[in-house]
């Protein structure tokens, strides 16, 4: 059985080009990338996949995603999860560990891959517990959770206080080529704040959380990675103080590197005005100046990936008074438009934008994918850039309905999905 | 919900007419959520209302039937004993039927959620919901999911409207006018939905705000709600005609916004002293409870400078204008009909 796509133009993030190519696949690999006209068969043996006119692209990973199984089943299911991913162009998602129990230890490593494998759709990785029950306390069995799967290791919504143990985690992390990911939040600083510190938070008189809680983190992280010569990646980057911080150790060669979500360079603080619980996030949504920050950070390659922290939650978390109110939106599904738009908006190159949306959480996370090759997995998606549609709340294939961006027209969009050349996804 | 004013013009026997010819004469709010929303020509109609309807409560018969059929409903998730008991008073004086709910009754301590409890509420078809609630921006909220009209009675930091209301008014029964006026207020800017709510409506009415405080008690970016920051409270006074004090309140304050009440009363305490730097005919405000000896010393309290009680009823005047503006005044209508 082979699959011929063709008339398309292929995207390579890593050479940043965009050419027109056919590619052949073949019991789920990429047997040959020909120029087109090249390939003539025909027959009952081969399908064809219509791409003239679109992008052919390596699928996305995304290398931040909360999946909330188990223990939160209803807001999530691996199974849902990962079939909005396939909606949203993505061929592979790593979980972060925050579900009940958490992923602190192989069982439930184990489990999320079972539950992935049962559902099909997209690959999963998961990312296991810096410390056990994600207390700050001790390290979880690294070497155990390497073997039974998981991709790297954070204790991402509960950040490591103590200095002296996220330390020694990037030194025990590396003997297993786990990579260590921060969520960087000095949480006595952000006290009881609901949005960023401004002058926004000032004038709707909501409790903020400032930019130096975040900026304090990211410091320390830069400290300790300069003083083990281990490598740490900053989950969902959103100030202009981050970005300058990560860009001075970058250049000092410290081996840091750093994502951002789509929602940093896309909204600002402002959104919350009206107490919508659905700009409530954290980190939050900052300033404009540091939206334009994210967008610089991005160009420059300080910046090197863009990941979702798609974070489910349902009506009982948001339909509350906006102090009580959880954290978080989705995204797996609006991640790739609103990335194109930093491609209309010229901040990146269309290679550029897709490989912060795939090849960087490959190398960060040391999986798979990223790039179109001969030989390599026949992950890849094919992109209408041009497709404009309103955002509707039945669009959406989460459990849960948390976005932002319900109702605002968007731009670009994944006509199909494929995982291991099985066609897992297709716009109707 | 639209309530449509018509001016109140035998209110008071022997006087007639209360506006000027070009004075707004209708209020399209269906809530009263903040003073963000508000025009000064809407301002000024609250404050007119509330002057006409003050003589209401001198009379024997402290009761006229204008609200008779309406109902307002005071629900209150916080401890309060002035705003909810003024709100009572303005209501039953306009013969509104009234009903209290407070945290502690009502089905919120069952696990009910506010939307869950508004909701059924509103199936009881209530005119009116004041709101006090310690989250921000709950009443807005509230607002969007019911028809009937919310009175933010303080809601989280955010804003305390009808306080902010009383305040001008009795600012402008003072000293006869707001515009241009100088006034200082000395607290926790931070946590108090009093300031926000005068910062917002003085500078609005055209009055000069300064706010004075320790630092920590400062929001970031004040100075973006056009008002001057002078952190030393006696210097904050000179030149003064109004010092408008914030309770400390500690149930709201950690001791790190600062160390100890002694410390907070012997820095930023209005003292006698302290008033000599005011203008002449300087008044002092508070929206209570006071912390005698914190804030406030007895002796300011109780001296001549002191309209805390003036504001108190003022208070349940300006809430009777709000009250009637927002669901009274069916054209035709007026005030004092029936007496």
């Amino acid at each position: 059985m082979i699959t011929w796509i063709r008339g398309g133009n292929l995207v390579d993030p890593v050479k940043g080009t965009v050419e027109q190519v056919d590619v052949i696949v073949e019991n789920g690999k990429i047997s040959r990338m020909l120029p087109p006209g090249v390939f003539q068969e025909e027959g009952p043996g081969i399908s064809r996949i219509e791409a003239s006119g679109r992008m052919v692209v390596p699928g996305l990973i995304d290398m931040h995603v909360h999946l909330r199984e188990p223990g939160h089943e209803y807001k999530e299911t691996i199974a849902s999860g990962a079939r909005a991913a396939a909606a949203g162009g993505y061929t592979a998602i790593a979980c972060m560990p925050n579900t009940a129990p958490p992923n602190d230890c192989r069982a439930v490593t184990e489990f999320i891959l079972e539950q992935a494998g049962r559902a099909g759709w997209v690959r999963v990785y998961p990312i296991a517990a810096i410390s056990k029950g994600q207390a700050g306390e001790t390290l979880t069995d690294f070497g155990e959770l390497k073997a039974a799967g998981a991709v790297g290791v954070s204790d991402d919504g509960f950040p490591v206080v103590n200095s002296e143990l996220m330390r020694r985690a990037l030194e025990y992390a590396s003997f297993y080529g786990l990579r260590v990911i921060s969520h960087c939040e000095d949480r006595g600083l952000s006290g009881n704040g609901v949005m960023h510190e401004g002058v926004v938070s000032t004038r709707i008189g909501l409790a903020g959380i400032p930019d130096a809680s975040e900026d304090i983190m990211v410091y320390r992280e830069i400290a300790l990675s300069r003083l083990t010569g281990r490598p740490v990646h900053i989950a969902h980057v959103s100030t202009a103080g981050s970005v300058d911080l990560i860009r001075r150790a970058k250049k000092k060669g410290i081996r840091v590197t750093a994502e951002t979500a789509p929602h940093y360079f896309t909204l600002d603080h402002r959104r919350v005005i009206g107490y919508d619980t659905l700009a409530k996030v954290n980190p939050p949504l900052r300033s404009p100046e540091d939206v334009e920050a994210i967008k610089a950070g991005l160009r420059e390659g300080v910046i090197d990936a863009i990941a979702t922290d798609h974070a489910p939650h349902s009506s009982l978390e948001k339909e509350v008074e906006f102090d009580r109110a959880a954290f978080g939106m989705i995204g797996l599904q609006t991640a790739l438009p609103l990335t194109l738009q930093l491609v209309r908006d010229r901040v990146l190159g269309l290679a550029e934008a897709i490989g912060k949306l795939s090849w960087a959480g490959a190398t960060i996370l040391g999986v798979p994918g990223g790039r179109l090759v001969e030989g390599g997995n026949a992950d890849l998606a094919v992109i209408d850039l041009d497709y404009e549609y309103p955002f509707e709340a039945d669009r959406i294939l989460s459990k849960s309905k948390n976005s932002p961006f319900i109702g605002e027209v968007l731009k670009g969009i994944a006509e199909l999905t494929m995982v291991g050349g099985k066609v897992v996804w297709e716009k109707r | 919900m639209v309530a449509q004013y018509e001016r109140p013009s035998c209110l008071i026997e022997g006087k007639g007419v209360f506006f000027e010819e070009s004075a707004v004469t209708k209020f399209e709010h269906k809530d009263l959520l903040g003073m963000g929303p508000l025009s000064v020509p809407e301002i000024n109609l609250i404050l007119d209302t509330a002057e006409s309807l003050k003589a209401i409560s001198a009379r024997d018969i402290k009761k006229v039937p204008t609200l008779r059929g309406k109902s307002v409903v005071n629900f209150f998730y916080e401890p309060s004993t002035r705003t909810r008991i003024s709100f009572d008073v303005a209501a039953k004086q306009l013969s509104a039927d009234t009903l209290s709910l407070s945290a502690t009754t009502s089905s919120m301590v069952k696990g009910e959620t506010l939307l869950d409890t508004a909701r059924n509420l509103q199936a009881m078809r209530p005119d009116l919901i004041v709101l006090r609630h310690p989250s921000s921006g709950a009443p807005h909220m509230l607002a969007k999911e019911v028809e009937a009209g919310i009175i933010n009675a303080g809601d989280g930091i955010n804003e305390h409207p009808t306080q902010a209301l009383l305040d001008l008014y009795t600012i402008r029964e003072k000293l006869g006018r707001i515009h241009g006026v100088k006034v200082v207020i000395i607290g926790d800017i931070s946590h108090s939905r009093v300031a926000r709510s005068n910062i917002i409506g003085l500078t609005k009415m055209g009055a000069e705000v300064t706010v004075s405080g320790p630092p920590t008690m400062m929001p970031v970016g004040i100075e973006s709600l056009g008002v001057r920051v002078t952190p030393d409270p006696a210097q904050a006074v000179q030149g003064k005609d109004v010092v408008m004090l914030l309770r400390i309140q500690l149930e709201r304050q950690s001791k790190v916004l600062f160390p100890s009440m002694r410390e907070y009363a012997s820095f930023f305490g209005l003292t006698t002293e302290m008033l000599q730097g005011a203008n002449e005919g300087a008044i002092v405000m508070h929206p209570g409870p006071l912390n005698r000896g914190v804030e406030i010393t007895p002796e300011v309290a109780d001296g001549p400078y002191s309209v805390i009680l003036d504001q108190v009823a003022n208070g349940v005047a300006v809430r009777m204008a709000v009250l009637y503006l927002l669901i009274g005044g069916a054209k035709g209508d007026n005030v004092d009909q029936g007496r």
